[in-house]
């Protein structure tokens, strides 16, 4: 009997404690439902539809996809510059940036001067940097070709050829480094002092020290950033957009229809390709289509990573 | 059970999703109920942002309101035709009511969907015949399959404007009228520096340049884009591999494609001080009739004139023609004033005296026989040229298409690669080229 009234207890109880745990949630599921989960089943709906918005949706099937993984010539380019910057870029701004790091935690006079030096181009705007950039570059009127060319240098044509555009843009993804450069100094920082010290007294030198005390100290910081890195450059589309347009010189005006990814789709990136198609086109079923398939991708290696980044980490007791 | 539960909630919440997204499709519709002789307010939505542009628009508007003290009209310029689409698709009640395009790539896509509403209602209505007000080629690039949803407000030539000086120093008498004329004065304007540099080319042939895209020039041929059954026709016209052809001639006549592409990248803003035309960096231009008003504005320290751009060699009985486009204007599909609106859009495009005072005011072609043939049209004889372009009855512009302008950017961008040097065989890159504009225009059609 005593255990009959006490088990209708424990339900409520335990109802109220999930209810409790609910209601904390509560803010994240509202957000991740309306801005994630509510736009990717819109997206997963919409690229089985055509759909100009402006006439009602009609079910299409698998037409929207076979367009794009087999019929749009621009995909394969898209998706191949894309996945170029994300191993390249990825990997060159967290070499560099650790390089940086490294470089300013040693400084021992001035050291405030650099790490403001190197920070500073982080906080351009990325339009405005990009712009500097096209200028800088240019390769007839460019202040770095004339000096290159003054000192015997056959200058290439940075964002005007295909072979350069996309390393031009590393080069100024380097440039503004400033993020990375920070996290880096924060976590070199945080590393213990005195396990430098054990490892002088065992007879590491810079590399020993950097290696079985620095790298080990940095990994989860270090795949925090290729993680980070991987996304972003997932959705690169500012710069490279910027960059493609002014370079071709097409005048940007009403009227004027300008593709981009100039020169010869080097540039041209999916999340440019998802905007042209959605946007301008009014493609929405394709659009969606290429917007899974970069959710998927982008989805594919954050989970490689993380399992990587499992093996990385030294075990915890 | 756990999991029959679970499949019981993800089919419901992906029924309500559907249901969700799907009503967040609806369009708003507009109506044509309206009383035009009630006070009401408009919204004008246009293209021109040049101070000198948006004042004869504005002029325009204040005639207008004069005749129609009820109408008023809120105008905004400098809308691209993107953010236009984006407001009509996206409706409400600041979506503009009367909106203009510097374009007609896109009429195909306003007609077929219906963005843009059908004017002949209106036209009917009113007692305007259309084919007696308008020239065919204006009336053929604002309708698509039937469905004039748009009207022709003023019009663009496309000619040539050429350095009468470079002309005379180079001992060339007169412009160019076929292609191999073109060429060959091409040649003899190109001056360099003794580094071998240029310092002037005779004529720039890269499609990226300024107002060069391919369709402008590739009118001169008289194309067929699509066949009687709307399927792209361009590998099986013999013309489309002779436009090519003529690019590579142009451009390895005068140096070939890496030097003329590095000098293009030392030319400055079309519109500014730095255009290379105005700089001299080009001695022979293809442009629009406009470039006149800007060339006489900036006071060009040499002497130009204006001709219509040289034909194919096999087609010389067509020297005159060009390519025409020109700003359209429709209603919105989602405007609750239609009556009123095409009380604008009327006025703005049918009254002879208004269409002369605005194509003066802005150095555009006007867009009606009335206008044409007005007494009151600029007599500058470097605009007359444009004029006789568009009057010419070979001129012609790109057929409309449900997929707007796709088309000619799938041109643009194998043009991009003719010229460049990277289409070994012309014959398959046009095929392949066919079947991408099928592929896109059936895609747009599912």
């Amino acid at each position: 009997m005593a255990l009959s009234t006490r088990a209708p207890a424990l339900r409520r109880k335990k109802m109220r404690e999930k209810l409790r745990t609910v209601g904390f949630l509560s803010p994240w599921l509202v957000g991740f439902s309306v801005f994630f989960g509510y736009p990717l089943l819109a997206t997963v709906y919409f690229s089985f539809m055509h759909y100009n918005q402006i006439e009602q949706p009609a079910f299409v099937g698998l037409k929207n996809w076979k367009y794009v993984l087999t019929q749009m010539p621009l995909f394969g380019p898209a998706l191949w510059n894309t996945l170029w910057l994300v191993v390249v870029m990825v990997a060159l701004r967290v070499v560099f940036g650790l390089g940086i790091g490294l470089l300013v935690t040693k400084i021992k006079s001035g050291a405030g001067f650099f790490r403001t030096a190197f920070y500073l181009p982080y906080l351009a705007p990325p339009v405005a940097a990009t712009v500097a950039f096209v200028f800088l570059l240019n390769p007839g009127t460019g202040p770095v070709n004339e000096i290159l060319g003054a000192i015997g240098i056959d200058a290439p044509s940075w964002f005007n050829d295909p072979n350069w555009a996309k390393p031009s843009l590393v080069l100024l993804s380097l440039w503004g480094i400033g993020d990375l450069m920070v996290i880096f100094m924060a976590a070199l920082l945080d590393v213990p002092r005195e396990q430098y010290e054990a490892a002088e007294l065992d007879g590491a030198g810079a590399w020993g020290k950097f290696r079985y005390v620095t790298w080990p100290a940095i990994t989860p910081i270090v795949m925090f950033a290729v993680v980070t890195g991987v996304v972003q450059t997932m959705q690169y589309y500012t710069q490279a957009l910027v960059a493609g347009k002014l370079a071709s010189g097409v005048t940007i005006a009403a009227g004027v229809v300008i593709q981009p990814g100039y020169p010869d789709h080097s540039t041209l990136t999916v999340p440019q390709l998802v905007y042209s198609l959605g946007f301008q086109n009014f493609n929405t079923g394709a659009a969606c289509v290429l917007s899974l398939v970069l959710f998927v991708i982008a989805m594919a290696v954050t989970t490689l990573l993380m399992r990587k980044r499992a093996g990385l980490l030294p075990a915890e007791d | 059970m756990p999991s029959a539960r679970a499949g019981r909630i993800l089919v419901a919440a992906l029924a309500g999703a559907g249901l969700l997204v799907s009503g967040c499709a609806r369009p708003s519709v507009g109506s044509d109920r309206d009383d035009p002789t009630k006070p009401v307010t408009l919204k004008f939505w246009h293209g021109w942002a040049e101070r000198g542009e948006v004042k004869a628009v504005n002029d325009s508007i204040a005639r207008f309101e004069k005749a129609h003290p009820n109408i008023k009209v809120e105008t905004i310029g400098n809308v691209t035709d993107e953010t236009m689409n984006q407001a009509l698709r996206a409706g409400g009640s600041d979506a503009p009511d009367v909106v203009s395009s510097f374009t007609t790539n896109n009429v195909g896509q306003y007609c077929s969907s219906g963005m843009w509403a059908d004017l002949d209602p209106f036209l009917k209505k009113s007692g305007v015949d259309k084919k007696k007000v308008f020239p065919k080629t204006l009336l053929d690039y604002t309708q698509f399959r039937g469905r004039q949803c748009a009207l022709p407000l003023l019009a663009d030539a496309f000619g040539l404007y050429y350095n009468k000086d470079a002309f005379r120093k180079a001992g060339i008498d007169r412009p160019p009228r076929t292609m191999s004329e073109f060429a060959r004065d091409a040649v003899k304007l190109t001056r360099r520096d003794k580094d071998g540099s240029y310092r002037r080319v005779g004529f720039m042939p890269s499609f990226r340049l300024y107002q060069n895209s391919p369709d402008r020039m590739f009118a001169q041929w008289g194309p067929t884009y699509f066949d009687a059954k709307g399927k792209a026709a361009l590998a099986k016209d013999p013309r489309s591999k002779d436009f090519f052809r003529t690019q590579l001639k142009l451009i390895n006549a005068q140096g070939g494609y890496g030097p003329l592409e590095k000098f293009r990248t030392m030319f400055g803003d079309e519109m500014s001080s730095q255009n290379a035309f105005l700089t001299q960096k080009v001695a022979m231009h293809m442009d629009g009739e406009w470039r006149g008003r800007m060339l006489k504005e900036a006071k060009a320290p040499f002497h130009w004139d204006t001709a219509p751009l040289p034909v194919p060699d096999d087609q010389a009985d067509t020297y005159g023609r060009g390519y025409l486009n020109g700003t359209v204007i429709g209603i919105a599909h989602s405007s609750m004033h239609q009556n009123a609106a095409w009380e604008l859009v009327k006025f703005l495009t049918t009254d002879t005296d208004e269409v002369v005072s605005f194509a003066n005011a802005i150095h555009n072609v006007p867009s009606t026989f009335g206008a044409l043939n007005s007494p009151k049209l600029d007599a500058d004889p470097t605009f007359r040229a444009f004029l006789d372009i568009a009057k010419n009855p070979h001129s012609s512009a790109p057929p409309p298409s449900n997929n707007g302008g796709q088309y000619i950017t799938a041109l643009q961008d194998f043009s991009y690669e003719v010229e460049a040097g990277r289409v070994p065989d012309l014959d398959k890159g046009l095929r392949t080229l066919d079947a991408q504009i099928d592929a896109d225009n059936l895609q747009s059609e599912n």
